[in-house]
C-alpha cells in the first residue's frame, strides 16, 4: 500500500509539470497580449498610445519574450521565491489578488462537494433498495431534470421563484448590510439561505450524476452469486447493504471524484457570474479575457493542482476500498 | 397445435435473430425509449423542416414587437361568440400623461389565423424553392398579411419570433452536438485503443496525457480554442469550429472506458487465437474487439450528447460560442442571462424547455439502449 501511494505521489510531479507549460501555452495562444486588450481598452475610453508607448508598456510588462522565456520566468519566481507573477488588471501581486477570494473559493467548493456526496449517497440506496417505488419514481425524476438543466439557468430560475415569493434579490454571499456591519447572529438564518442557492445550483448536476451511478451499481451487485450467499447465510439486509454491496458500488464513485471536482470548479464559474458569488471564476474568466496572463495562469494552475490532488486522493481510496487494485499494481 | 406452432416459430426467429435485432427488438419494448425516440424524430423534422413550419424568417423582426409577450389569440368575438382563431396587430401609442411610448393592441382590425399561406421564400432542404408556411395570419379578406404577427412564444429583444428561431436554433444545437460526439468517439476509440491494446509505455503516455487534459478546467480550454477562431467567418464555419472544441474535449471519458474494455478483452481466448493466426494488430481490433462492445459504445455515444447540448449552450451564454446573427438554443438563451430580463419577459425561458425536453429523451433513450445493449441476458 505505502509503495503505491509512493509511486503515485512521484508520478505527481512530471504530471503537474506537464500541465502547467499547456496551461501557460493555452493561455497564450489567443492573438494579442494584455497591452493590445489594454489599449483596446483605453481607446474606446478616448485615450490613444503612440506605437512608441505600446512598445514601452510591452517591454515593461516583459511581454516581447517569446512564450518559453516568459513561462521559465514565471516558473522560477514560483519555485525559488513563492512569486506567481505580477496582475496586469489589479497592478499588484498574483498572489494577493488571489488570496482575497482563494478561503471562500475553496469553502464554497469543499461544501458543495460534501453535499454532493452526503445528499447522494443515501438517495441512490434508497432507490436501488426500493427500485421501482414511488418515492425511486418521483427521486430519478428530479434527479434526471437536475442533469438536463444547465447550471446558470436553474441559478436564474431558483431567484426567481424567489424573488417573486419573498421580493428579495438574493445575490451573492453576503447582504450589504453584512458587508457594513460585519458578520453579527442575526445575520445567521439569512446568511444560510443565501448559501443554499450555490449549493444546490452548482451541487445539483453532480448529485444527480452521483445518485444514479450508486442506483445502477447497487442494482448490479444486488443480482451478484455473493449477496445471494450473503443473504443465505443469514447475514442482515443492513449488513448486506452496507457492508458487502455498497462497498463494491463506490468503485466508480470514488474514481469519479476528480471528475466532480472539475465540474464544481468549471460549473461554478457561469454559475458565480450570475448569482454575483466573490468565488474565482468570475476572476478567472475576466483575467482571460483581458489577458492577464499570469493571473489566470495561476488561478488555472491551482484548480489544476486540486483536480490532481483529487484524482491522488480517489485513487489511494480506490486502492484502500479495493485490494485488487492495490495488489495488481504490486504485482 | 397451432399455439404450439406459432410460439415454435417465434422461439426460432429469436434464436435466429441477430444481435442487432435483438436489441432493436428489446429496444422496441422499452416504453420511455420508445417515447423519446418518437420526441427526438418530432424535435429532428421541426428543425429539418424549420424553413416550413416557422412562421417567420431569421431576418424578420419588426421594432414594434420588441420583448413583447406571447401573441394573445381570441377565440370569441366582441359578441362572445365562437370564432375563427383572430389576434391583433401591436402599434404604438404615445401616451399624453406619461410621455412615454406603450405598446398596445390595434383593435380596429382583425387578423386570422390561417394554415399554409405564402410567406417569405426559402429553399425547402436547401434546394426545392417555395413560399409555403404552415401557418400565418390573414386580414379579413384572406389576404395573408404580414405587418401584424403571431409569435406563439413572444419576442426576444430584437422583435424576432421565438418558436421561429427555436426552430432554427435547433438545426445547431441538435446537429452540433452530433459532429462533437463522432468526433469523440473516433478520438477515444483510437487512443482507447491504442492504450489498452498494447498497454506498456503507449498506455502510460496516453493515460497521463488524459490526466493532463482532464485537470485542466473547460473554461480556459474553450477560451483559448475559440479565441483562435479567426472573427467574421461564416456561420457554417464557425459552427464546425465549435464542434471541433467541443469534442477535444470530450472523448477523455470515451478513452477510458474503451481502454478498460480493451483490457479485459486482449486476453480472451478469440483475440489470442487471431494473434496467432497473423491477423494485423489493426485488424484484431477493428475486426475482433471493437464489435465486441460496440453497442457500450453506442450508448455512451447517446449518453454523451447532452452533455454537448448543454456545453453549447453554456459556450454561448459565456459569448464564446455561437454570436448573434446566428441562431442556436445557447444564443437564445443567452437573452436570460439576468434576473431582470427573466422577470421582464419570463417567456424568454421557453427555449430552455426545448433543451431539457432534448436533453432528457437523449437520456433516457441511452438508458433504452442500454437495457438493449446486451441482448443476451
Amino acid at each position: 500500500m505505502l509503495k503505491y501511494v509512493g509511486k503515485r505521489v512521484l508520478l505527481f510531479i512530471p504530471t503537474l509539470l506537464i500541465i502547467s507549460v499547456l496551461i501557460f501555452f493555452i493561455i497564450q495562444l489567443p492573438p494579442g497580449d494584455y497591452v493590445t486588450s489594454y489599449v483596446a481598452a483605453m481607446a474606446a475610453e478616448g485615450e490613444i498610445f503612440t506605437p512608441e508607448q505600446i512598445e514601452g508598456l510591452r517591454a515593461q510588462f516583459g511581454l516581447d519574450d517569446p512564450w518559453y522565456v516568459q513561462y521559465f520566468n514565471w516558473m522560477k519566481g514560483i519555485i525559488t521565491r513563492g512569486d506567481f507573477g505580477y496582475s496586469f488588471e489589479y497592478g499588484r501581486g498574483v498572489w494577493s489578488v488571489i488570496m482575497d477570494r482563494l478561503y471562500l473559493t475553496l469553502a464554497v467548493s469543499f461544501v458543495i462537494l460534501v453535499f454532493q456526496y452526503v445528499v447522494s449517497l443515501p438517495i441512490g440506496i434508497y432507490c436501488a433498495n426500493h427500485q421501482y417505488s414511488v418515492g425511486d419514481y418521483a427521486l430519478s425524476f428530479i434527479g434526471f431534470i437536475g442533469t438536463a438543466t444547465p447550471n446558470f439557468l436553474l441559478a436564474i430560475i431558483i431567484m426567481y421563484i424567489i424573488y417573486i415569493r419573498t421580493g428579495n434579490v438574493y445575490l451573492g454571499l453576503f447582504s450589504t448590510e453584512m458587508l457594513q456591519n460585519g458578520m453579527r447572529w442575526e445575520y445567521v438564518p439569512e446568511f444560510l439561505g443565501r448559501c443554499l442557492i450555490p449549493i444546490l445550483v452548482i451541487g445539483t448536476s453532480g448529485t444527480c450524476g452521483i445518485i444514479r451511478t450508486v442506483r445502477a451499481q447497487m442494482l448490479d451487485e444486488q443480482a451478484r452469486q455473493y449477496t445471494l450467499t450473503a443473504r443465505a447465510k443469514g447475514c442482515s439486509e443492513a449488513a448486506i447493504t452496507y457492508k458487502y454491496c455498497l462497498r463494491a458500488a463506490l468503485n466508480p464513485v470514488v474514481s469519479g471524484l476528480a471528475g466532480s471536482l472539475r465540474t464544481i470548479f468549471s460549473g461554478s464559474t457561469v454559475s458565480a457570474i450570475v448569482m454575483n458569488l466573490a468565488i474565482q471564476g468570475p476572476v478567472l474568466l475576466a483575467a482571460l479575457k483581458s489577458q492577464d496572463m499570469y493571473l489566470a495562469g495561476t488561478i488555472v494552475l491551482i484548480q489544476a493542482v486540486l483536480v490532481l490532488v483529487g484524482t491522488l486522493l480517489s485513487d489511494i481510496a480506490l486502492a484502500w476500498l479495493d485490494p485488487r487494485i492495490r495488489f495488481s499494481e504490486r504485482g | 397445435m397451432a399455439l404450439f406452432k406459432k410460439k415454435k416459430a417465434t422461439d426460432e426467429s429469436y434464436y435466429l435473430a441477430s444481435q442487432w435485432a435483438l436489441m432493436w427488438r428489446k429496444l422496441k419494448k422499452h416504453k420511455l425509449a420508445r417515447f423519446s425516440l418518437a420526441i427526438l424524430s418530432v424535435l429532428y423534422v421541426l428543425s429539418l423542416f424549420a424553413d416550413f413550419f416557422a412562421p417567420y424568417g431569421l431576418e424578420e423582426f419588426s421594432s414594434v414587437y420588441k420583448n413583447t409577450a406571447p401573441t394573445r389569440v381570441y377565440w370569441q368575438d366582441e359578441e362572445g361568440r365562437l370564432s375563427r382563431p383572430y389576434v391583433y396587430k401591436l402599434k404604438k401609442v404615445n401616451d399624453r400623461k406619461t410621455f412615454t411610448v406603450v405598446i398596445s393592441e390595434d383593435t380596429s382590425q382583425k387578423y386570422y389565423v390561417a394554415f399554409f399561406v405564402p410567406g417569405v421564400e426559402y429553399r425547402l432542404l436547401g434546394f426545392i424553392p417555395c413560399s409555403t408556411h404552415f401557418y400565418g395570419l390573414v386580414n379579413e379578406d384572406g389576404v395573408p398579411d404580414r405587418s401584424a404577427r403571431l409569435n406563439i412564444f413572444g419576442a426576444d429583444s430584437n422583435g424576432g419570433c421565438i418558436y421561429s428561431r427555436i426552430l432554427f436554433g435547433g438545426r445547431v444545437s441538435l446537429t452540433i452536438p452530433f459532429v462533437a460526439a463522432a468526433i469523440s468517439f473516433v478520438l477515444g476509440i483510437l487512443l482507447g485503443g491504442l492504450s489498452g491494446y498494447f498497454g506498456g509505455w503507449v498506455d502510460n503516455v496516453i493515460q497521463r496525457l488524459i490526466e493532463v487534459l482532464s485537470a485542466i478546467p473547460s473554461i480556459p480550454l474553450w477560451m483559448a480554442l475559440s479565441a483562435a477562431i479567426p472573427p467574421g467567418i461564416p456561420v457554417a464555419a464557425m459552427y464546425l469550429y465549435i464542434t471541433i472544441i467541443l469534442s477535444f474535449i470530450g472523448w477523455t471519458g470515451l478513452a477510458r472506458v474503451v481502454r478498460g474494455k480493451f483490457i479485459s478483452l486482449r486476453n480472451e481466448d478469440y483475440v489470442m487465437a487471431a494473434r496467432l493466426a497473423g491477423v494485423s494488430d489493426f485488424k484484431i481490433i477493428l475486426k475482433h474487439m471493437v464489435p465486441g462492445f460496440l453497442s457500450y459504445l453506442i450508448v455512451s455515444l447517446t449518453l454523451g450528447i447532452p452533455g454537448s447540448i448543454l456545453g453549447e449552450t453554456s459556450m454561448s451564454y459565456l459569448g464564446l460560442g455561437m454570436k448573434a446573427p446566428a441562431t442556436s438554443w445557447g444564443v437564445l438563451l443567452k437573452e436570460t442571462e439576468d434576473l431582470v430580463s427573466v422577470a421582464q419577459c419570463p417567456w424568454k425561458m421557453i427555449p430552455l424547455i426545448f433543451v431539457v425536453i432534448t436533453v432528457l429523451a437523449f437520456n433516457f433513450l441511452g438508458d433504452g439502449m442500454r437495457d438493449a445493449a446486451d441482448p443476451y441476458k
